[in-house]
């Protein structure tokens, strides 16, 4: 398409059209150009994110609240960032946490971990260590027993992304 | 040899909540991420994590390269009776580790 514009704004050059018009066909081209970069991102967004999270809650809807997320507001390194989730539940046979999933909103991928919890475990909380590409929200989905799903949300500066440092 | 470290009470109260910790030496490699040459490093993750209570799953956990190197995880049990819990990792290019401790309730 940017090809096609400057293929047109020579051609109108050489028919002996005037400056201001091969200057609004140039302006065309580089338009383009930048539509076509801006619609091919290279990680995932939050559009990606909410696709990962419908792949789990399908149709149920997500309410947030009873879930918390502890998580420092701002992280030096996002090479090892502490993450713990907690979700307020009994954990008795009939009322319990199924599973605790986390996604972020521009990490190469959405998915971060899926914890599920069995039988034995005690309280409805788990901790764990993970990487941040970049300043962003973290999002964490608890799937409770009867079926519902409840949500929180954790904003994150990074200042030394993970990811980038050479091997 | 991959070197786990867990951390669980030698004993317990029964019905305590008791705190479970476990590490495993990975290097969690993204599979994101290119040598100087350009060339892509293969991902290299360990994709699953289960710890049991004598045999019953207290959780079980699925993986992904936004995990930090060397997973750590935290989480808790209810000790009701003496016995062993067990952690096994699984993971890409046949990684397997396992390591065990032993509870006893009073």
């Amino acid at each position: 398409m940017a090809d096609a514009l400057l293929t047109s704004a020579a051609g109108a050059m050489r028919q002996g059209t005037s400056r201001r018009d091969f200057l609004w066909a140039a302006a065309g081209a580089a338009a383009g150009l930048a539509f076509v970069v801006a619609v091919r991102p290279a990680r995932a967004t939050p559009a990606s994110m909410q696709a990962a999270i419908d792949k789990i809650a399908g149709a149920a809807r997500v309410d947030s609240g009873k879930v918390t997320i502890e998580l420092p507001p701002l992280v030096e390194n996002g090479n090892a960032v502490p993450l713990a989730v907690r979700v307020d539940s009994p954990m008795t046979e009939a009322d319990r946490v199924r599973a605790v999933h986390v996604f972020t909103e521009k990490n190469p991928q959405p998915d971060v971990v899926s914890v599920y919890f069995g039988p034995r475990a005690g309280r409805a909380s788990v901790a764990t260590r993970i990487r941040l590409a970049d300043t962003q929200t973290v999002v964490a989905i608890a799937e409770l027993a009867d079926g519902s799903f409840w949500s929180a949300r954790a904003d994150v500066v990074v200042t030394l992304a993970a990811c980038l440092e050479e091997p | 040899m991959a070197s786990a470290m867990v951390n669980v009470p030698e004993r317990a109260r029964r019905g305590q909540v008791i705190e479970i910790k476990a590490l495993i030496a990975h290097p969690m490699e993204t599979g994101y991420r290119r040598t100087q040459l350009g060339e892509r490093i293969p991902r290299d993750i360990v994709r699953r994590f289960v710890c049991t209570y004598n045999g019953a799953e207290i959780i079980r956990a699925e993986l992904h390269p936004a995990i930090a190197a060397n997973p750590f995880f935290a989480f808790s049990t209810v000790a009701t009776e003496s016995g062993t819990i067990e952690f096994h990792w699984t993971g890409d290019n046949g990684f397997t580790a396992t390591e065990s401790a032993a509870l006893v309730v009073e």
